[in-house]
């Protein structure tokens, strides 16, 4: 029924040389030993000499910045005059339009802990290492499980008139729904591949949209007073 | 001329006290190459072989090497920046002032910092996703992905310490509304502002605070986290390896002319 997987479970066994990968796969009679072998090179220079390739390339791409753009220096620091808005740098702006919507407690505390508490746990738990496609086993309870999600969490968004944080979770929900009702061997390439995504892949990605939206929203769509600007007519 | 110095260069490594320093010798051999990455402090937390498929761009987009290198860039660009910046209320400001106006290359030495600065935050996120999307935070490397979020976490907050350190209304009032943001946590948030900032609000204080922080503590907690994560690597069997990606054969030639010595 399902596509073999990308990768195989469990600890390579042999991390202290690591020449060869040998992983044992138990069956009904004996135990099986594959070995996989693969050509290896020098770390130096040929990775070495890679890598500082890459950052001299990267060095000039920003001497080239610094040459032609220069960083924002504005008047002296004035306790006394407050700028509408005050913005925090670009990468907490999505922390700072939750803040437009919530208690700064839940907005500035609770949801970067939860963030970082979600992004460590990730590979402690098993589910997230298997990887299996989120829908293919215990189909009826997990699509359960997903609307009850969706659902909640939609109405929630759109209660607290998040729709900024909306649009990204139904654009998500939506194309989980045609995950849910794709299958592995689908004669359709993109409905094969999202049927294989796992759980930890559909948040994940679910996390990515709106850090995008909402960093790009914080930083070029809010004026004044936290208000919608278009930052082409300034 | 080349070949003199070249000679003058080869007779130099032979002496003893450049034996002394690099005790690995020099030579294009499988083992002097061995030796180059293995009886160096730094270069020894790296494996002396990587799988020759993990060298491709395909396989990491060298984010995590380009965000090293961004951050070779801030400490050569902030070692040089700290050489015209004094962390008082005026001072400060006047000084950056004076690096975009008076100081030779002033101008261009803060561009490349605030813009290296914001790349490495940009790519730190990205080599999150990366490694993420790639399923590389999979036993045994789950440590060194939480080792990973730390050094997100360093990163962010050398940013956003940084973001203070001109003095102008924007960094006063980003940090502003950051540590505003921090006196919310319940019970203990009035106490980690005050901690922060060394008084009840951004001043001249929170200025040297974010100064310390930004250019000793951080840095060194950043080094530290950076040379676990490398050695962790090693430790974790190198870069993570998808079984579907095509292992390339050995080339053949090899072979034959190890049988020829034979």
């Amino acid at each position: 029924m399902t596509e073999p997987k990308d990768f195989i479970a469990g600890i390579g066994s042999d991390i202290k040389k690591s020449q060869k990968r040998v992983l044992f796969v138990t069956r009904r009679t004996s135990a099986q030993v594959r070995v996989f072998d693969e050509e290896r090179v020098q770390t130096y220079p040929e990775a070495l000499f890679r890598a500082a390739l890459a950052i001299e390339l990267l060095t000039i791409a920003l001497v080239l910045i610094s040459l032609f753009f220069n960083a924002p220096l504005e008047g002296l620091a004035d306790p006394t005059n407050t700028p509408n808005p005050a913005k925090a740098p670009w990468y907490f702006l999505g922390l700072q339009e939750m803040l437009h919507y919530f208690p700064p407690v839940v907005a500035g505390v609770l949801i970067p802990m939860v963030l970082v508490v979600a992004l460590v746990v990730i590979p402690y738990f098993n589910v997230n290492i298997e990887a299996d496609g989120l829908f293919l086993k215990n189909r009826h309870r997990r699509l359960n499980i997903f609307y009850a999600g969706a659902i909640g969490l939609s109405l929630f968004l759109w209660f607290f008139h998040v729709y900024v944080a909306l649009i990204p979770t139904l654009v998500i929900a939506a194309i989980m729904l045609v995950a849910a009702f794709s299958s592995p061997t689908s004669s359709q390439p993109l409905r094969r591949y999202l049927a294989a995504k796992p759980v930890s892949w559909w948040v994940m990605t679910w996390f990515l949209l709106e850090l995008i939206v909402l960093t790009v929203v914080g930083t070029f769509f809010r004026g004044p007073g936290w208000s919608w600007v278009l930052p082409w007519r300034s | 001329m080349a070949g003199k110095i070249d000679d003058y260069i080869a007779k130099l490594e032979r002496t003893r006290v450049w034996r002394s320093v690099f005790r690995s010798g020099t030579g294009s051999s499988t083992l002097h190459r061995a030796l180059a990455i293995q009886q160096n402090v730094f270069l020894h937390l790296f494996s002396t072989k990587v799988r020759r498929r993990m060298l491709g761009f395909k396989a990491t987009w060298y984010l995590g090497t380009l965000t090293l290198g961004t951050f070779l860039i801030l400490v050569i660009t902030g070692i040089l920046l700290m050489l015209y910046y004094r962390p008082a209320v005026p001072q400060a400001y006047a000084d950056v002032k004076d690096l975009q106006f008076v100081v030779s290359s002033g101008l261009f030495l803060r561009n490349l910092h605030r813009w290296a600065a914001h790349t490495m935050v940009l790519l730190a996120f990205a080599h999150l996703f990366r490694v993420f999307y790639r399923g590389a935070y999979r036993p045994p490397r789950e440590f060194n992905w939480v080792i990973g979020i730390v050094l997100l976490m360093v990163t962010l907050l050398l940013s956003y310490t940084g973001y203070l350190l001109p003095w102008d209304q924007l960094a006063y009032w980003a940090i502003t509304v950051g540590s505003n943001i921090s006196a919310t946590v319940p019970v203990i948030g009035e106490k980690v502002r005050f901690l922060m900032l060394g008084g009840h609000q951004v001043n001249a204080n929170a200025l040297l605070r974010f100064y310390v922080l930004h250019c000793v503590i951080l840095p060194l907690a950043a080094v530290l986290f950076i040379a676990v994560h490398f050695w962790r690597i090693r430790k974790d069997g190198g870069l993570y390896v998808r079984q579907s990606e095509p292992i390339r054969e050995p080339a053949k030639e090899d072979e034959s002319a190890v049988l020829e010595k034979v």
